[in-house]
């Protein structure tokens, strides 16, 4: 390791096998970088940004608000109340920051990790963890949340966000100066689905057709335990020179990097500009998803480094020095926060197993036989065994 | 009424299609220019223009996955799979994606894609130009799997497909894309036999013989040979094979008492053997035999020089039809 400043400590003797064969981490001046891990505000000659003291309060609001969705439904999965919990803590940044970069016509096309974007596109969180309550595959309107359904098969939303915004080249709404009209599509996908053959396809094909499309990729290090250098020998960010775009690379931990490199990206892609790649450069502090054991397979030290490049923590010590962040904000936040955790237990408590006879209902669209007949063949199972369970407790009370 | 091959019926049902709705808009392997190796697209893209005719790269997930999108933001997009067996690539983004979307948003998505896929084989091709995949795709709930066997249908079966809310894998029989036939272009609403009901093409009594696509003018072939032995054999052209309209093999098989099914698809797990069973649980006390299905063998497609041996044949048909007989 020959930049231990900018990078994680890595390399230790006697750890787990796999953590020398990570790449070196890039150097500071290798990545966007407006805001670093002591909260000292850098400038970048190509992709800078002025914030006003509001803008910049709401990105720290939000990332607040992010992380305590999340430790709260960590809880309420330990509590049994979620059958499965894809935490985000670490990553506030970069969903923060690419969600709050799109405009509100802009289409997402998240993975199932990316619960921050959704927030600051307004999704009701309640909608998030019905997904892993098991309750549905995710209840909010994706055409009025501008929101497509979480994706579980690794990087198979991304032709599909290709071929969004080739529909948006076809109605005219790229690259006519304006700013309501012209739209650009947003493809999020980690660092494992860069391996998928599909990924490689939805690159070229953004290339080949000059769709308005900007993969963000969160580069998090880890694919449940498989290391980043498993999946690509070279960074993320050098495929997008094979696949004939820019490629950026930004430190995903800074909010600020973040929102101005894909808020630029985006602005391009709507000026007909075509697609771009960002890599943005962070950090799964927890585990994969609440099954998964990373203790196994990373150093502590690892995660220890990453602790001090914390997003939020950053962002924070900056807000305070400049005097934008005040006792008052700061309370009124933490009140916030438990409001809003309160309304997670709340409305998790409060939710309702779906009557069982509406997975019947949007297989198709139309009518299809097959599928009616099934349906009135459990019915009547369900009815006939709703009599047999009533006929029982009846005969038990005799 | 026009005299069309089966081929040149999609194109002018394509033509058709896309001059309805603006919406409706072709993508694939070189389908601009060329027109497609088996020409079905021919001349749409010097009138539609390459936006709406759309030489996509060599990539069938790409194809399948980027219609999806299109779809999502209102466009009917046709795609067409240069082959059968090039079909795998892209059973990702049909079985996780297309299949299931609306599902997945509770109805609040639409993906009406249709997929044109060469089916079957007889045309002499090397490997993975000859094959029937239809069944992965009909064990596959979200999608609906139909098949021409007819111009007329292929005419109008690709514009219902266009039409339809839902994604449909539409299989155009490979090897009939030269064959002839009547193609009546001016019916009107109601008048078009609806895209998932079976038609009985041959009325008979001794036996039911069923086929789709490819092995409809088989069985039709097999029947003629029949009746001149004295043997009618009643012909019914599924036309769809997810949805399977049973009722209509079902109230044939009632006067008959006998079926013998007839594919290209292996037998095997294949969609005859569904039928069967359905005819079996419908049908148990008015079958006078087993059911009797003909179709490829459990293989991988063999070379073209022995395809004639893994292909049915009239001989393979009416030899089934004897045993069902003998029974």
């Amino acid at each position: 390791m020959t930049d231990t400043a900018a990078g994680p400590v890595r390399a230790h003797e006697g750890g787990p096998v796999r953590a020398h064969e990570q790449h070196p981490a890039p150097r500071r001046q290798e990545m966007v970088q407006l805001l670093d891990e002591h909260g000292v505000r850098h400038r970048h000659p190509e992709h800078d940004l002025d914030l006003t003291p509001a803008e910049l309060l709401g990105l720290y609001r939000d990332m607040v608000l992010m992380r305590r969705f999340d430790s709260e439904a960590e809880a309420l999965q330990r509590k049994g109340q979620l059958g499965l919990w894809a935490g985000s803590r670490g990553q506030e940044a970069s969903q923060i920051g690419a969600g709050r970069a799109a405009r509100r016509q802009d289409q997402l096309f998240p993975s199932y990790r990316d619960h921050g974007a959704l927030l600051s596109r307004g999704v009701d969180p309640l909608h998030i963890l019905s997904i892993f309550r098991g309750i549905d595959h995710g209840g909010w309107d994706p055409v009025e949340m501008g929101v497509h359904p979480y994706t579980l098969v690794i990087a198979a939303q991304m032709l599909p966000a290709v071929g969004y915004g080739m529909g948006v080249q076809r109605d005219g709404a790229v690259g006519t100066g304006d700013p309501d009209r012209d739209t650009a599509v947003i493809a999020f996908f980690g660092d494992g689905a860069t391996s998928q053959g599909e990924a490689a396809e939805a690159l070229n094909w953004a290339a080949v057709f000059n769709a308005p499309v900007v993969f963000f990729c969160q580069n998090n290090q880890w694919a449940i335990s498989e290391p980043v250098s498993r999946q690509s020998p070279v960074p993320l960010h050098r495929r997008a020179e094979g696949a004939g775009m820019p490629g950026v690379l930004v430190d995903g931990n800074d909010v600020l990097a973040v929102l101005a490199v894909v808020r630029s990206a985006l602005d391009r892609a709507r000026a007909g500009g075509g697609p771009t790649f960002v890599e943005s450069y962070t950090f799964r502090m927890g585990a994969h998803t609440t099954s998964d054991d990373p203790t196994r397979y990373r150093l502590a030290a690892e995660v220890d480094a990453w602790r001090e490049k914390d997003p939020i923590d950053r962002l924070r010590t900056h807000l305070t020095a400049e005097g934008v962040l005040d006792e008052e904000f700061a309370s009124q936040l933490a009140a916030d926060s438990e409001t809003l955790a309160e309304r997670l237990r709340a409305g998790v408590s409060a939710m309702v197993d779906p009557d069982p006879v509406s997975m019947f209902e949007h297989a198709y669209a139309e009518p299809h036989p097959q599928v009616l007949a099934e349906r009135d063949e459990f019915l009547a199972a369900w009815e006939q065994q709703d009599a047999d369970s009533h006929a029982a407790a009846h005969g038990g009370t005799r | 009424m026009e005299t069309m091959a089966i081929g040149r019926a999609i194109n002018a049902g394509l033509r058709a299609a896309m001059d309805r709705d603006p919406r409706v808009l072709l993508m694939g392997e070189d389908i601009g220019a060329l027109g497609g190796v088996f020409r079905v697209t021919d001349g749409l893209q010097k009138d539609f223009g390459e936006d709406r005719v759309i030489d996509t790269p060599l990539a069938e997930a790409g194809i399948v996955g980027t219609a999806i999108g299109m779809a999502l933001r209102g466009y009917r997009p046709v795609c067409e799979i240069q082959f059968n067996g090039f079909v795998y690539p892209a059973f990702n983004q049909i079985t996780t994606q297309l299949a299931k979307l609306r599902a997945r948003s509770r109805g609040r998505l639409s993906v009406p894609v249709v997929l044109r896929i060469p089916s079957g084989g007889g045309i002499g091709s090397v490997e993975h130009h000859s094959e029937s995949p239809e069944v992965l795709f009909a064990h596959t709930a979200g999608l609906r799997v139909v098949a021409p066997s007819t111009p007329h249908d292929a005419y109008w079966m690709v514009q219902q497909a266009i039409a339809s809310a839902d994604p449909v894998l539409f299989l155009e029989p490979e090897r009939r894309y030269w064959q002839k036939g009547e193609v009546d272009t001016d019916l009107g609403p109601g008048q078009v036999t609806p895209l998932h009901k079976a038609r009985v093409l041959r009325p008979g009594t001794d036996a039911t013989l069923v086929a789709y696509g490819p092995t409809t003018k088989l069985a039709l072939d097999a029947a003629a040979a029949a009746a001149q032995d004295g043997t009618e054999l009643e012909v019914v052209d599924l036309r769809s094979i997810s949805p399977l309209d049973v009722d209509t093999v079902a109230e044939s098989v009632r006067r008959t008492g006998r079926l013998v099914t007839v594919s290209e698809a292996p037998t095997f797990h294949g969609p005859m053997a569904e039928l069967a069973a359905r005819i079996q649980e419908s049908c148990f006390y008015s079958l006078e035999a087993p059911v009797k299905r003909v179709g490829g063998w459990h293989l991988p497609y063999p070379a073209a020089r022995v395809e004639e041996h893994y292909l049915p044949s009239v001989d393979r048909v009416l030899d089934a039809v004897e045993q069902t007989l003998a029974a």
